[in-house]
């Protein structure tokens, strides 16, 4: 991971059609409309949820989006595996 | 473990459409099954929020997926989707009392929205597919559906209206939020964005507390056998610091990473037994000294660790952080730990050496 970055969050803004649906799912505030673009005025405060590469239809956003847990992580680390959060019950 | 947790949980999973329920193309039903629900929740159901909160039964809480009429909607009602958890269901009826509409309930297999949409259950797969097979389209006249903000994780707006011809618009967080949202027709800044209030933080602690207790008991009892009572005091102090101390104070500790949080805390708590022992211990100094410090070294790592397994459930640490802090401060953790256990068990040695 690059040591000098926050978080994983990618944005193109060549690829972006002001939709704006971004600025409506980041329950972060990390993107900011200015004039007639996009900006990612607060991208620190980016919690790696997904949301907005998922929903940008343009494909301008990208993040990795992951199990955001300690003890699930610790495990992974220890395991070797990757880490899953158990919400496997009776799922998959 | 966290890890099974489904209400707050910390699934912010991979966005892999994963038991999505049926993926079935085929024809839209043509009679459509409506269930009935009311907007009042009882006691009873209550009294299980209660129980989920505290993590009983955690995999218990689930409510039939399908459609279900609020009141007596027409062709023009709103329709709400939502997960199906029952205290995502219950959240959502009982906030739009007095609203007539259809709640679109996916299966989650009983997981909160947030965290069934980082793993994908509450996706665009099953909203897709539960769309089609209530026979949604019949139902209503707008074909609109309100999926909660938390949702976006799992769901592609742009997916679900290109499979069903259903527009996705996403409404507030939190569902109380709901009527203004209705009644404007838009969700204000404020709506859009997570808090985390003392409220928010406290009903986070009896899960943790849950799934801590057994194994820090363990830790205080052998505390207690192996050094006596003020280790044990120690032990449950530096716990219930990273239990309650640090969600409580989250805001006002004055350092970022969780782990430090805890540190601080554990640190105080490692402080104050470490004084409680030199003043109670009659032994010589040099024995005391080691005892006092091992205590300093030993506890603060218990607060620290707690704090950190809070990352999953704040709606601040990202993935990226906590993999950070896990490769900073465990190593820490276990050295403190260690150094702490040897310190310990040294001066308990000279002291039986000597007398």
């Amino acid at each position: 991971m690059d040591k000098t970055r926050a978080n994983t969050l990618e944005y193109n803004p060549d690829l972006c059609n002001l939709c704006g649906i971004c600025l409506v799912v980041c329950p972060q505030g990390v993107f900011e409309r200015v004039d007639s673009e996009i900006r990612l005025s607060n991208p620190d405060a980016c919690m790696e949820c997904g949301a907005c590469a998922l929903n940008c239809p343009r494909g301008a956003l990208s993040v990795d989006s992951g199990v955001g847990c300690a003890s699930a992580m610790i495990k992974a680390a220890l395991t070797g595996g990757e880490p899953t959060c158990g919400c496997d019950e009776g799922c998959c | 473990m966290k890890s099974k947790d489904s209400n707050e949980c910390c699934c912010s999973g991979e966005s892999v459409p994963c038991c999505s329920g049926k993926t079935n193309d085929t024809a839209i039903n043509p009679t459509p099954e409506i269930k009935e629900t009311v907007s009042k929740v009882t006691i009873h159901e209550w009294l299980n929020h209660v129980l989920a909160r505290l993590g009983v039964n955690r995999s218990g809480w689930r409510v039939e997926p399908g459609l279900y009429r609020l009141g007596n909607p027409g062709p023009d009602s709103p329709v709400f989707v939502t997960a199906n958890y029952q205290l995502s269901f219950d959240a959502l009826r009982n906030a739009v009392k007095g609203i007539e509409g259809y709640i679109l309930v996916l299966d989650t297999k009983g997981v909160n929205v947030w965290c069934a949409a980082g793993k994908g259950t509450f996706g665009t797969g099953e909203l897709v597919s539960r769309i089609k097979d209530t026979g949604l389209s019949n139902v209503v006249n707008r074909h609109r559906v309100i999926v909660p903000q938390l949702g976006a994780t799992g769901v592609a707006a742009h997916e679900v209206t290109e499979q069903t011809g259903f527009k996705v618009d996403y409404g507030p967080i939190r569902a109380s939020d709901i009527p203004e949202f209705l009644r404007t027709g838009k969700a204000t800044t404020g709506m859009r964005r997570v808090r985390f209030n003392l409220l928010d933080r406290l009903v986070l602690i009896p899960v943790e507390l849950n799934q801590t207790f057994t194994r820090m008991l363990g830790i205080a009892a052998a505390a207690f056998f192996l050094d006596g009572k003020i280790a044990a005091s120690g032990v449950a102090g530096a716990a219930s610091a990273g239990l309650f101390g640090v969600p409580i104070l989250l805001p006002w500790l004055p350092v970022k990473d969780y782990s430090n949080k805890g540190f601080l805390l554990g640190g105080a708590v490692g402080v104050a037994t470490a004084a409680a022992a030199l003043k109670d211990d009659n032994g010589r100094l040099a024995h005391k000294t080691l005892r006092a410090l091992s205590y300093m070294l030993l506890l603060p790592p218990i607060s620290a660790y707690i704090s950190l397994n809070y990352t999953g459930v704040t709606p601040y640490a990202s993935p990226s952080q906590v993999k950070r802090e896990i490769y900073k401060y465990i190593p820490v953790m276990a050295g403190m730990a260690g150094a702490g256990i040897i310190m310990n068990t040294a001066q308990r040695i000279l002291r039986l050496l000597k007398g």
